[in-house]
């Protein structure tokens, strides 16, 4: 379905390449904006939205390709320089100053001054209060940004952007955490803003939205676009298909098997936040050999702490941890891996991989103890041969081991963060949303690993926000809303709606209180 | 302009690059063979064996320093410590030959040689033992606590002879502690002692970098602190062994030092840790932590050490002298960067390509 020309555009990307170290995250893409319209943007995570959008707004720069405004080509070298071509762009993550009052949030960088006086902070509440009106959104100006709750702080991202007076606003999952009235009124702006000619990009990953707002619909895919269409020509099945394209995810199925006794316990963990409740809200949860567990939940649910508590990376959380009906003592990380647990970290560049290092010596240095001679020196043809052994049973493809691993694909990376950890000989794996950031081929290896190696008689606790995932690979299904553990359920007798209402669960008595 | 012309000039791009970064990356090697061959020519009696040894001794002292930094560097840290740790030590070696240790009741125990340069190691490793301490278990900076020690320690090797120079360190016969001189001034097969000990430490640090679990994870906790301490690395220990083991290397310049002027003065090593910092950055170590070599080292060292004594004897003016050796540095570490940002334009070009 080709999309008529007939909108004037604004701003165009042409043959927009990304590459970061171990993924292409944009491959040849081309995307035109029109004023006047809300241009409406989707794909599944990691289809390269948000790289996409980081790059019109300076924040990136891509690898190749061109970027046209008003049929010149321009450079962006830096957020400023998108500010002055008239850009403005609400990110996904929250980034206010939590310590700044709103009003110094919304007029950031281009303070409203008095000469020689400095600045005028009771012109610059008075003008934040009229946009913050303007959305409806009941915040006063002068209070400090971060006392201010979620979907409120959006709101003020927002009303930072529309105050920018832009000619493009980027708007990147801008309703995720407002409530349906919060999302009325921001159409409403959107709706105004249009009616001014300002181009809209609007990403989300909500259909029913992207239908009831979106002019022009782009959609995105494992970095490449792969439909652009007038949102009135189409339906939500036109968008799915071209999201996930003609083959469905590639789930490896399931080998059957009994899993085994219990290996893996926790009583009641708790880990406290700063702000006072419960991070992790006593959790007790078990794991049986060769069983896959899966923990679904939102974003804030609690999953990684658990994973965190477990593998003593917390010194103040309190519950007991069994393996194998034995309670562990220690408290630190080093006596967790010994004793059986492992984790792959959820953000694979920050907690799993030494990017200075070379592939090999990523996926030897957390188990470097099995291959001593004499108490003291590696036995570097054991080493060598470990080494081997992992990259071949996760056929990670490494040409040369010695090469440095950021010159690997995310999914490449993923695999040796997952062999390293396996290096280590676990009786329980833990995966913090093994399937972050790596391509849709990359996913399904991972999957498949995860069934082997459970087929293995490994006990598999692994925690995502895609339902689709957590379905399809748990053999039970654990829900986490809000640091508590509000489901468990087998996989035999769960269905999508249990899971997504139970996810909610954690929030709901907390607004009621509120 | 047509896509062909482009492809083509982004692959001549490519290929100049990846020569370009070899040229780089031998970079240490290609400054040693040009100081070498730059003073033989213009310096006179450059190339005989007897200012070849002196000039090794002098470079061994920054080596010496540099292979500690070396390590402390790859954690992420640094050691401003190492020259007055070189001062203390050198005191130390002093007063325990002179004097002996004065215990109570009248009695004074006089060590021999070989007791007295234990003793100092181990205090070079204790003021390590400090500064790791301070940097992991009260979280000080390491460029702080390590300042830190610097004063004091500087300060009490001041304190140990109120500012006096120790001479004469030759012991005596009836107390068995003769001999000290042949740290510093005595050979075996030609070769000073000192440089055989460097040689010694050398090897051993780089085997000990390649294969004992504790060196390899120096490179992992410089590398990605957080991810080796997921791994179940105790970084703490990492980083206490680093500073120890930085002081330790202090020591032994210390006992070389005194040795062989056979004097202690307290304000022996001031400014040594700057020149080990810079043998240790002109090798290739990276001082944003995870990269570096001991031979890398090792040539940085005897590179800034032959600039100058070179310069010395081409009759460079000492304050010259200064301004050179800055600048040779400041380019080692612009190279640095340089190759780092080519390396990667090169592999995200690759990749960009492949798709």
């Amino acid at each position: 379905m080709n999309a008529t020309d007939d909108g004037d555009v604004i701003l165009e990307l042409k043959d927009i390449t990304k590459a970061y170290s171990g993924i292409v995250a944009l491959k040849k893409a081309n995307l035109k904006l029109r004023r006047g319209a809300v241009n409406v943007l989707v794909g599944e995570n990691g289809a390269g939205k948000s790289t996409m959008m980081r790059i019109i707004a300076g924040v990136e720069r891509p690898t190749l390709g061109e970027i046209w405004m008003d049929g010149e080509r321009i450079h962006l070298n830096s957020p400023a320089d998108a500010v002055r071509h008239g850009i403005g762009i609400v990110f996904q993550e929250l980034n206010l100053f939590g310590n700044l009052s709103v009003a110094e949030n919304i007029f950031a960088t281009r303070e409203i001054t008095r000469g020689l006086r400095g600045i005028d902070h009771k012109a610059q509440v008075e003008k934040a209060n009229e946009f913050l009106n303007r959305l409806e959104a009941g915040i006063s100006a002068d209070t400090l940004a971060e006392d201010l709750p979620i979907g409120q702080q959006q709101l003020v991202e927002i009303a930072r952007a529309v105050s920018l007076d832009t000619r493009i606003l980027i708007m990147d999952e801008p309703t995720s955490a407002l409530s349906a009235a919060e999302v009325d009124v921001l159409f409403r702006v959107i709706a105004d803003l249009k009616a001014r000619g300002v181009a809209i990009v609007y990403i989300s990953h909500r259909l029913e939205e992207l239908m009831r707002i979106g002019d022009y619909i782009t959609v995105l895919k494992d970095g490449q676009i792969t439909g652009h269409a007038m949102v009135k020509d189409i339906d939500t099945r036109w968008i799915v298909r071209s999201m996930i394209g003609s083959d469905a995810k590639d789930f490896a199925k399931q080998v059957e098997h009994e899993p085994g006794a219990e290996v893996f316990r926790t009583e009641d963990i708790c880990l406290p936040r700063a702000q006072g409740g419960y991070a992790v809200d006593h959790v007790s949860i078990g794991v049986r050999k060769g069983e896959i567990l899966g923990i679904y939940g939102l974003m804030g649910a609690g999953r990684s702490e658990l994973f965190e508590c477990i593998m003593g990376r917390h010194e103040h959380y309190t519950g007991k941890i069994f393996v194998e009906g034995e309670e562990l003592k220690g408290r630190d990380t080093t006596r967790r891996i010994r004793e059986g647990l492992s984790l792959i970290p959820e953000d694979r560049q920050r907690e799993g991989l030494v990017q200075s290092m070379s592939i090999a010596d990523n996926l030897s240095m957390a188990s470097l103890g099995q291959f001593l001679k004499a108490g003291f020196h590696i036995d570097l043809k054991r080493e060598k041969e470990a080494i081997a052994n992992a990259i071949r049973n996760l056929s990670i493809k490494a040409m040369n081991p010695d090469l440095d691993v950021t010159s690997m694909s995310g999914g490449n990376q993923q695999k040796v963060v997952i062999g390293k950890a396996l290096m280590t000989g676990p009786k329980v794996l833990l995966m913090d949303e093994p399937s972050r950031g790596i391509d849709v081929g990359a996913k399904a290896d991972v999957f498949r690993t995860m069934r082997r190696l459970a087929g293995e008689g490994l006990a598999i606790l692994f925690s995502t926000s895609d339902l689709e995932e957590v379905m399809a690979l748990s053999d039970r299904i654990a829900v986490m809303s809000n640091g508590r553990l509000v489901m468990v359920v087998d996989r035999k007798d769960a269905t999508e709606d249990m899971v997504i209402s139970a996810s909610a669960e954690g929030h709901k008595t907390k607004r009621m209180h509120a | 302009m047509t896509t062909a012309t482009q492809t083509a000039a982004t692959g001549n791009h490519l290929s100049t690059g990846a020569a370009l970064l070899t040229l780089m990356k031998l970079r240490t090697f290609i400054a040693l063979f040009a100081v070498i061959i730059f003073f033989s020519i213009f310096a006179p009696n450059f190339l005989s064996t007897a200012n070849m040894i002196l000039m090794s001794k002098h470079a061994t002292q920054n080596a010496f320093l540099a292979i500690g930094m070396t390590f402390v560097i790859i954690t992420g840290g640094i050691d401003l410590s190492v020259g007055s740790i070189v001062g203390l030590c050198g005191m130390i070696a002093g007063g325990l030959i002179m004097y002996g240790v004065a215990l109570p009741l009248g009695y004074t125990v006089y060590f021999n040689v070989v007791e007295v340069a234990v003793i100092v190691a181990i205090v070079g490793i204790v003021i390590g033992a400090v500064n790791g301490l301070l940097i992991t278990r009260l979280n000080v900076a390491p460029f702080i606590a390590t300042l830190g020690t610097l004063y004091v320690a500087r300060g009490m090797a001041l304190l140990y002879s109120d500012g006096q120079t120790l001479p004469n360190l030759t012991g005596r016969e009836d107390l068995g502690n003769q001999g000290f001189a042949y740290l510093g001034s005595g050979s075996i097969l030609g070769l000073p002692v000192s440089v055989w000990i460097l040689i010694v430490v050398a090897l051993g640090a780089a085997y000990f970098a390649r294969f004992v679990p504790l060196g390899r994870h120096i490179f992992a906790v410089g590398g990605n602190e957080r991810a080796s301490r997921m791994s179940g690395i105790r970084v703490n220990r990492v980083k206490m062994f680093v500073y120890m083991f930085s002081g330790f290397c202090a020591a032994i310049v210390g006992l070389v030092i005194s040795s062989e002027l056979m004097a202690s003065h307290p304000a022996t090593g001031t400014n040594l840790e700057l020149n080990a910092i810079a043998a240790a950055v002109l090798g290739g170590t990276s001082m944003s932590g995870g990269r570096g070599t001991i031979g890398g080292t090792i040539i940085g060292a005897f590179v800034i050490g032959i600039l100058s004594d070179g310069l010395v004897m081409m009759g460079v003016s000492s304050f010259w002298q200064m301004v050179i050796k800055g600048l040779v540095i400041i380019v080692a570490v612009v190279v640095d960067q340089a190759q780092r940002r080519l390396q990667q334009r090169v592999t995200l070009m690759q990749m960009a390509k492949a798709g």
